[in-house]
């Protein structure tokens, strides 16, 4: 029971701090179009559609109705899924359950965020508790930085590994024309240098002890779609279709103060699933790269551990040997990641597009390995510390 | 299709301005339809839950019901929309291999927020919400274009409301149950020309749950499988003057997919009982067109020559629809839970005698932009 | 006719102005008894599960481990005493869209574990000193002299 569905095509937008010429319905459809494109499909060729996005950002209701004129889906199957920051890959699993169960043979899946049209750490606030949490909360900055301060706490970790991380992402960026963020003076520096210069500097204002803005995420507008197909047709739409091996997700929690901030354990039960149904034993050695929703620097040590990638305590250790850069055992965010380009709706479902484009050999000046990727890892992250996962294939899975 | 099946139900009553948070609500469906299902918790492979950011004041509203929903440690998703489609993707995810059982569980609370504001924000902010429109004025608009192509009157739409809130009596779950006269409706306080009080749907509050099991997974629990037999769901246009509002091609789309699929040929003859989702009286004229009951333009007549009457020939909305009972997202769920308890006989004294194919029907978005048909079987 | 070249239109945009969306959200009974036991008497409560023995504060209706249903009756005190379990200074300001007031800045975020429960309080700490508001401070709750049945009835947490 139940059908093997790979991705056979993926759109975005360039990924931007603002963008004023478009409204919202116009950036669905830039991405739909871009994706139908790749794919080399029409609109008549898709089933269905799902859509997400989180509403507050752009004050709109019901945005699975509001958008059915660019999304493409006038008198077509279309509905809306959204778990917050983990709505981009909410969504791809949505769209691939729409496949895997025979009732779909082609569904579009449509991610979207135009975070300059509000003010996002106001919305961000109201999506925690009304009476217990937002009187004090301060923004998803404040979130995160406390299990920074708490891993340094545990592992002596120090501001550099943090800043080795966004280096890291900043880097890749430069080979994504897609990715918001292109800091094109760190060209040709050396990381540890880059780290120095980004530490000392006086002008990277401290957020919240100890994210500075070099930490952190922009907000960004951006869409993107990925077209998800069921076997026997996926063959036919791609020479070479990323297949979906497994997917798993954890919600566990509702309050703020019941989140466990010494180990993510959403991300590290999700993982094991994961591992489980496609039978991976040594994560480092059988995943070929990895994007990761990375939504703050100090993620990238601590989640690794969660995912099982190596011990707790080693994340630093990675970085600063290279293994996940992009000529790296594993390289992580060679897209560069979230902390380029943050269209928050669309942000998961992006770490599920660049995936496939990795095992599809289609990632351009960003593919690794020479386009010989088997295993491809994506993630997604939001709401009360919660962790999605999609595990990408080359082979057909068993 | 035939390869999912309801297994466990559970609705709380719908009233205005519960006390109960969103958390306690959920709690108390999820466990009534764990119960229903004669199962545990630990019997669910995966949740989906239903709820809306607006509604609820949350950005991510499912946040506030993950726990309440049994969704520790398992897979779950969310859908923003009607519970129809919120089942329809449990149901998917029981279909896909990975899942045998879902439970799917939607809550809201109409009271804690202004209903203009709420649906006025569905609309463009470019083009429409300056206009003020929400969804009782674009339903009043949509009434309009129906009267005049089909030559329905404002008494044939206060007729739905009389048979509605009549049935609603018999539900102790409904929140208006009210024995009116078509005089009584059409005397009652003006909202939008043509739409009176009574032809409109109160603000409420609720929670649903739905317990859904593929073959695989029918062991684990007590209650006969109810089956759905054949689902389908389509969009219209969203701008309004896109699409001709007095006709409802996507929800005509919907029933034939979801017809074949069940092996319906003459709807009217081969269907027991219906729930359709009637937030404004008019629209159950509009859904008898689409579903096929009468031809395009003669909804009317079913209701005049009381076809859709307990005692017809396909009772409609015995719960009492969601004209007596309107927790928004909630109510197309509730549909489908009165469909299955009437396949299983269980609808007490909202019972249609020996229904065993009904229908159940939800609609998402303004004017009922987008449609899903469910047809459910012994 | 305007001359202007289509690639020169002006990009306008629309403003949601003043408009706002109230509401008015039910806090529940469980979270109703812990807000009048702030009001009324200085004291915080928490919740216990019959079944994993976890006291959650704040309290709420459901355990989600167990998926079972807490009552009134498993409420029971905790400490207005804890430690910090773990906290950050907040350096940037912002409107707070639940009251419209700026945040004052700087201010310190914790999650506080009272004595006797499982789960953390999310607070303000009454001190911006990196020297003392850290990981295992020991803290202690300040109430307002005019307390309304609100989580700021609680002041905020004084560093011991």
């Amino acid at each position: 029971m139940g059908k093997r569905v790979a991705i056979v095509g993926f759109g975005q937008t360039y990924q931007r701090s603002s963008r004023k010429d478009v409204n919202g319905v116009e950036l669905i459809n830039e991405a739909v179009v871009t994706a139908l494109a790749e794919a080399e499909l029409t609109i008549r060729d898709i089933d269905a559609i799902v859509i997400g996005n989180m509403d507050h950002f752009e004050g709109i209701n019901y945005v699975d109705m509001w958008s059915a004129e660019g999304s493409g889906a006038v008198m077509k199957p279309v509905i809306k899924v959204c778990t917050g920051g983990t709505t981009g890959t909410t969504v791809a699993m949505c769209a691939y359950y729409h496949v895997a169960s025979g009732m779909f043979d082609r569904v579009l899946a449509i991610g979207w965020e135009k975070n300059s049209e509000s003010d996002t750490t106001g919305a961000i606030i109201t999506a925690f508790h009304p009476v217990w949490e937002r009187p004090t909360l301060g923004g998803a900055v404040a979130g995160l930085a406390i299990e920074a301060s708490k891993y340094m706490h545990n592992y002596g970790a120090t501001e550099r590994d943090g800043a080795r991380v966004a280096v890291r992402e900043r880097l890749h960026a430069l080979n994504n024309p897609y990715a918001h963020l292109h800091q094109e003076w760190m060209k040709g520096i050396p990381p540890e240098k880059l780290v120095d210069l980004i530490v000392g500097s006086e002008q990277n204002a401290m957020l919240a002890y100890p994210l500075r803005m070099s930490d952190m995420c922009p907000r960004t507008d951006g869409a993107a779609a990925v077209i998800f197909a069921a076997e026997g047709k996926a063959e036919k739409i791609a020479p070479v279709p990323a297949w979906v091996h497994a997917t798993a997700n954890r919600h566990n929690f509702v309050y703020a103060g019941d989140v466990d901030m010494d180990r993510n354990t959403t991300i590290a039960e999700a993982a094991k699933a994961v591992f489980k149904k496609a039978k991976i034993k040594e994560p480092l050695k059988e995943i070929d790269v990895c994007e990761l929703y990375l939504p703050y620097s100090y993620a990238g040590l601590k989640w690794i551990e969660d995912i099982g990638f190596c011990a707790y305590g080693e994340g630093p250790r990675l970085l600063w040997d290279g293994v996940t850069d992009m000529d790296g055992e594993l390289p992580i965010n060679p897209s560069g990641g979230v902390m380029s380009s943050n269209a928050i709706g669309a942000t998961a479902l992006i770490r599920v597009g660049e995936a496939a484009l990795q095992v599809m050999g289609k990632a351009g000046a960003r593919q690794v390995k020479g386009g010989d990727v088997n295993f491809a890892f994506a993630t997604g992250f939001g709401g009360c510390y919660w962790g999605d996962i999609m595990l990408l294939g080359k082979k057909k899975p068993a | 299709m035939s390869k999912i099946a309801i297994v466990g139900v559970g609705q709380t009553t719908c009233t205005r301005s519960k006390i109960d948070t969103f958390e306690e609500m959920v709690f108390e469906a999820a466990s009534k339809a764990l119960a229903d299902a004669g199962a545990e918790v630990g019997d669910i492979d995966n949740v989906v839950t239903v709820s809306n950011d607006f509604w609820d004041g949350r950005t991510i509203s499912s946040m506030a019901v993950q726990e309440a929903a049994g969704s520790w440690g398992k897979d779950v998703s969310t859908v923003e929309g009607d519970g129809t489609f919120g089942v329809l993707y449990g149901m998917m995810r029981a279909l896909s291999g990975s899942f045998d059982t879902t439970l799917v569980v939607s809550h809201m609370k109409g009271s804690e927020s202004i209903m203009n504001l709420i649906t006025n924000a569905m609309f463009d902010p470019i083009y429409q919400r300056g206009l003020g429109i929400d969804a009782t004025s674009a339903a009043a608009l949509q009434a309009r274009c129906y009267m005049d192509m089909s030559g329905a009157t404002e008494e044939d739409f206060a007729r739905v409301s009389v048979k509605n809130h009549g049935n609603a009596k018999n539900n102790p779950y409904a929140q208006l149950p009210m024995k009116i006269s078509v005089g009584d409706v059409m005397a009652s306080r003006k909202i939008a020309e043509p739409l009176k009080l009574f032809d409109c749907s109160p603000i409420g509050d609720g929670a649903a749950a739905v317990v859904l099991s593929n073959k695989k997974g029918l062991k684990r629990f007590k209650k006969d499988p109810v089956w759905i037999q054949g689902v389908a769901h389509c969009s219209d246009s969203f701008t309004l003057g896109y699409r001709d509002l007095a006709k409802s091609r996507a929800l005509k789309e919907a029933a034939r997919k979801a017809y074949k699929m069940a092996g319906i040929k003459k709807p009217l003859k081969d269907l027991d009982v219906a729930e359709l989702y009637d937030a404004y009286s008019y629209m159950e004229l509009m859904w008898y067109e689409g579903l096929g009951f009468a031809p395009e333009g003669k909804g009317y007549e079913l209701i005049r020559e009381n076809v859709t009457g307990m005692k017809g020939d396909l009772p409609v909305n015995p719960s009492g629809g969601v004209i007596s009972s309107h927790p928004v997202f909630v109510a197309g769920m509730v549909r489908l839970i009165e469909a299955t308890l009437q396949v299983r006989g269980e609808a007490g004294k909202r019972q249609v005698k020996g229904a065993k194919t009904a229908l159940a029907h939800g609609i998402n978005g303004p004017c009922g932009q987008a449609h899903c048909v469910y047809v459910v079987g012994a | 006719m305007n001359d202007k070249k289509r690639e020169d239109v002006e990009l306008l945009s629309i403003s949601s102005g003043e408009a706002s969306q109230p509401f008015n959200w039910s806090v529940g009974k469980h979270g109703s008894l812990f807000l009048q036991q702030l009001r009324d008497s200085k004291k915080i409560v928490g919740i216990k599960c019959p079944g994993c023995q976890r006291v959650y504060v704040p309290p709420r209706p459901v355990c989600g481990h167990c998926f079972k249903g807490l009552t009134l009756d498993d409420i029971i005190p905790v400490s207005d005493e804890g430690t910090v379990y773990v906290c950050t200074i907040v350096q940037f300001g912002f409107v707070d869209p639940s009251t419209g007031v700026q945040r004052p800045v700087p201010y310190t975020w914790a999650f506080v574990k009272l004595d006797g429960a499982d789960t953390c309080l999310t607070h303000f700490l009454d001190s911006t000193d990196p020297e003392k508001v850290k990981v295992g401070a020991r803290v202690k709750a300040v109430f307002e002299e005019k307390r309304t049945g609100n989580l700021m009835d609680i002041k905020h947490f004084k560093v011991l």
